[in-house]
């Protein structure tokens, strides 16, 4: 185990090229001798396995989708930030890195982020050479939009289904190498146990989600890029099968878990409807460009938005932040839109929205302009709500969207265990306490298209003819620990299903855990997710059997693992008394409700060490500033 | 509301299905229609009974998992949305709505409503792809692409791969799938150099997979959920007869 971050030395903009002519290489003759597992196909892990094949590596890739096109990076719909500087408005390398870890309230790595910066613009490249249609301008040149926390244009997109196109893009390039043969990929096929060898990764068991076979699969290093947990909360932005499971099983193998409490809250959700909801629809962050947000001045305005007059109405981003005004970060964004709602002036049924207004942007622009830019969306909007927003304005409401947190990884992206690396959403490494718009799709491809190529060869190049057998006793109990857990869950034969459980589960969180959190909150948390674990273990309801087709098996699996992270996120927010990013604590802001960050006492990542039966061990990895000064974030 | 659904339940690709009726109550019409689904599979799995398997996803018309014939339409009765984007405000009180898997020889039922479409991958593997490594990619302006056509190549690209196009297809046709892929390509610059290989070699993979034929009925089109043009069906044929000739 190891638990340093490996920054190289030398200055910021010089680190990363002087650390890849550090790393040791493995010869290209070499490479086909060594096998590497890639969990999960989306953009990162697709990514990555498509480089790694490339290069001449065998690669086994597993996914629990029918296919990598499936995976949630699909929906990721504003864009990809890259400091191209095309619209020549002073747009720079250290512009876009400065803009990331500020905008992650400095709890980030300078050099991750300033690697990640650099390799932006190689990432567009990459994706126009693939034939990724993005917007471009009538001289037949890229077309780029601002986004939330910066002043500058530096978003790539393909209206408004950018993920979609990128997914596609390292899609392509992955399946490419399947129709070769260099990729082996197991549709249907899910993660269930990380396997060690002598402490270092060396494979995983996973279960056929069609025949419900379970597996062993040997490799020199195991890769994961599965995503986040946002989940956790039950109802949030992600795809329903999205989940925690491949990193919690690495994290009870003992990998550590950093700075679980970092999740994102996006400001502009559709508003939760019924009780029966079963997922939240994000709006994308770039109807904030040309959209306005606000409230009724008066409480309980119940008035029709139309029937509301100018005077009458707060648009609260724009008095509050008038350099960012609607385009304020989204951590900020979010908060103050609970914080209007708080204080009664919320509108629709449940009081717990505001409004995302496009009149005046239709009166200036035109109804055609406005469509060409965001058409999708309003049709989206209009058929889940039944509105149209061409002629009333959005509700809005944040929801759960990312998570920032993620397993612990040094600079290499490898995590404290020796051969095991995370990627993408999954890792924690280069957005802080709170993601700027368009970073996820530039931090997943960054990890799998540049990073992680150059950097594994570090690990695997002493492992040259290292053979991993999957009759080891590591394999053997590892399987049956998941076997008898299937057989587990399938025997309680209890009353609740598990949803009804997850759904209790995501409002502990919610509540506790969510947007704002203070002391006595958190601890309610702690004291209550062991309990509904205890209730989950006893009275869940598992139909069927393991050899089968069986989703509620699958969930099952899934919530077990959230039931325990829940916990761990409330014990990682009560340890960091400061309010930073999307970490709000109660007891820790200014005059003004912003946030108040304490830099002398928690300037550090907390990655968490599982304990069996126990709760976690908190390590500590101080973060250095050598570059940025740290600043009171402001977007006023 | 209370409504009936009429369901397709079929325990796997070797067995035989049948259609089962289930009444579900206290649907309000805001729900989609795959909540009501949720709350039915809730009663279900209470009840002891195998809940309904369906394949889907991301719940927001982007991801392509699922697709389910609902009342004898791919994807429901609304016009350019997936399934799991329709909403109960779309059925009235008391209705009873049939759901069906997609029917094709390429697709076969997994369970229930969740059917096979690897066909689509393995087609992909035979061209649906611009060969360029890691890194060799130019400066991403370097290549202008006029907006007319870098548009339609989206519009082609929009494609979610969900199926719709084959299963509502009297002959399950592949061909506005792939037809979408070819075009895309055909349409930038960058698809070029291999314009002729791949458009051969997914076609013959397309006939292998056991897709029928066209015959420019335009079902695909009216019922996909990204509203795939036919043009882009058209495209690929000239680019097959363009290579066939060359």
């Amino acid at each position: 185990m190891s638990f340093k971050s490996n920054i190289p030395d030398g200055p910021l903009s010089e680190k990363w090229t002087k650390h890849k002519f550090d790393l040791k290489l493995v010869n290209p003759a070499n490479k086909r001798k060594y096998d590497i597992i890639v969990v999960g196909t989306g953009l990162a892990g697709a990514s990555a396995a498509a480089s790694f094949a490339e290069l001449g590596y065998n690669v086994q890739a597993f996914s629990y989708h029918e296919s990598p096109r499936r995976a949630h990076s699909i929906a990721a719909q504003g864009g990809i930030n890259a400091a191209k500087n095309y619209p020549n408005d002073g747009d720079s390398i250290y512009r876009l890195f400065y803009d990331t870890i500020k905008g992650g309230d400095y709890r980030a790595r300078e050099a991750n982020v300033y690697r990640l910066a650099e390799i932006s613009n190689n990432i567009i490249d990459q994706c126009v050479a693939q034939g990724v249609p993005f917007a471009r301008e009538y001289g037949g040149l890229l077309d780029n939009r601002s986004f939330g926390g910066a002043q500058v244009s530096r978003t790539f997109y393909a209206r408004g289904q950018t993920g979609q196109q990128l997914l596609l893009g390292a899609y392509s390039a992955l399946i490419r190498q399947m129709g070769k043969g260099t990729v082996q990929f197991h549709p249907r096929n899910e993660m269930l146990d990380l396997v060690l060898v002598n402490g270092e990764a060396k494979g995983i068991i996973t279960r056929n989600l069609v025949t419900g076979e379970i597996n062993r699969h040997s490799a020199n290093a195991v890769v994961l890029a599965t995503g986040g947990y946002g989940n956790v909360f039950f109802l949030s932005t992600n795809a329903m099968a999205s989940n925690v499971t491949a990193a919690w099983r690495a994290h009870r193998r003992g990998a550590y878990f950093a700075n679980p409490c970092f999740t994102q809250i996006h400001p502009t959700c559709i508003p939760v409807s019924s009780e029966h909801q079963s997922k939240l629809t994000l709006m994308s962050e770039s109807l904030r460009n040309d959209g306005r947000v606000w409230v009724p001045k008066k409480k309980g305005d119940d008035r029709k938005p139309s029937d509301i007059p100018e005077e009458d109405r707060d648009y609260y981003l724009e008095r509050l932040y008038p350099s960012f005004g609607n385009l304020a970060p989204r951590d900020i964004a979010s908060r103050r839109a609970k914080e209007m709602c708080d204080k009664g002036h919320g509108v629709g049924s449940t009081g717990l929205a505001v409004y995302l207004d496009f009149s005046d942007a239709i009166i200036r622009l035109g109804r055609d302009a406005v469509s060409a830019k965001y058409g999708n969306l309003f049709d989206m909007y209009q058929q889940i709500t039944g509105d149209n927003p061409y002629e009333t304005p959005m509700r809005i409401y944040p929801a759960v969207h990312y998570t920032m947190g993620g397993l612990w990884v040094d600079y290499n992206l490898m995590s404290n265990v020796p051969g095991l690396f995370v990627l993408g959403e999954a890792n924690f490494s280069d957005h802080g306490a709170n993601r700027l718009g368009a970073s996820a799709l530039m931090q997943g491809l960054a990890d799998g298209y540049f990073i992680i190529p150059q950097t594994i060869g570090n690990y695997l190049s002493d492992k040259l003819n290292e053979t991993v057998y999957t009759d080891d006793s590591a394999f053997e109990s590892a399987e049956n620990d998941v076997r008898e857990r299937a057989e587990k869950l399938l025997s309680v034969n209890g009353s609740r299903t598990v949803d009804d459980i997850h759904k209790e589960l995501g409002k502990i969180l919610w509540d506790n855990v969510g947007m704002s959190r203070e002391a006595s909150g958190l601890k309610n948390a702690i004291e209550e997710i062991p309990a509904l674990r205890d209730e989950f273990w006893n009275n869940v309801r598992v139909p069927g059997n393991n050899e089968s087709f069986n989703p509620e098996l699958e969930k099952a699996g899934r919530v077990a693992d959230f039931l325990e992270l829940g916990e761990t996120m409330a014990r990682d927010a009560l340890s960091r008394e400061e309010s930073c990013g999307g970490h709000f604590r109660e007891e820790h802001q200014t005059e003004d409700n912003e946030a108040r960050r304490d830099d002398e006492r928690y300037t550090y990542v907390s990655a968490w060490e599982y304990q069996e039966g126990a709760s976690p061990n908190l390590h500590k990895e101080k973060l250095n500033f050598e570059s940025v000064s740290l600043t009171t974030r402001s977007y006023k | 509301m209370q409504i009936t659904l009429k369901v397709w339940r079929q325990p796997d690709a070797a067995s035989a299905g049948n259609f089962v009726s289930y009444d579900v109550d206290n649907v309000t019409e805001d729900m989609s229609f795959f909540e009501v689904m949720d709350m039915l599979n809730d009663t279900l799995v209470l009840k002891g009974e195998e809940p309904i398997a369906f394949d889907h996803d991301c719940r927001e018309g982007i991801c392509g998992t699922c697709g389910i014939f609902i009342d004898g339409r791919a994807h429901g009765p609304l016009q350019g949305v997936t399934s799991c984007q329709v909403h109960m405000r779309s059925f009235s009180d008391g209705q009873e709505i049939v759901v069906e898997p997609w029917r094709a020889t390429a697709f076969p039922v997994i369970k229930d409503l969740a059917v096979d479409r690897s066909a689509f991958d393995r087609i992909m593997q035979s061209g649906g792809y611009i060969s360029v490594n890691t890194g060799s990619g130019v400066d991403a302006n370097a290549t202008p692409i006029s907006k007319d056509s870098a548009d339609e190549a989206f519009d082609a690209a929009a494609c979610i791969g969900c199926g719709a196009c084959v299963a509502t297809c009297k002959n399950a046709s592949a061909m506005l799938f792939v037809g979408a892929k070819v075009s895309q390509y055909a349409l930038l610059p960058q698809g070029q150099p291999e314009a002729k290989e791949r458009v051969l070699n997914m076609v013959a993979t397309m006939d292998d997979e056991g897709f029928g034929s066209c015959t420019n009925t335009g079902a695909c089109e009216a019922e996909c959920p990204k509203e795939i043009s036919l043009e882009h069906i058209a495209r690929m044929n000239r680019e097959f007869i363009k290579a066939s000739l060359g």
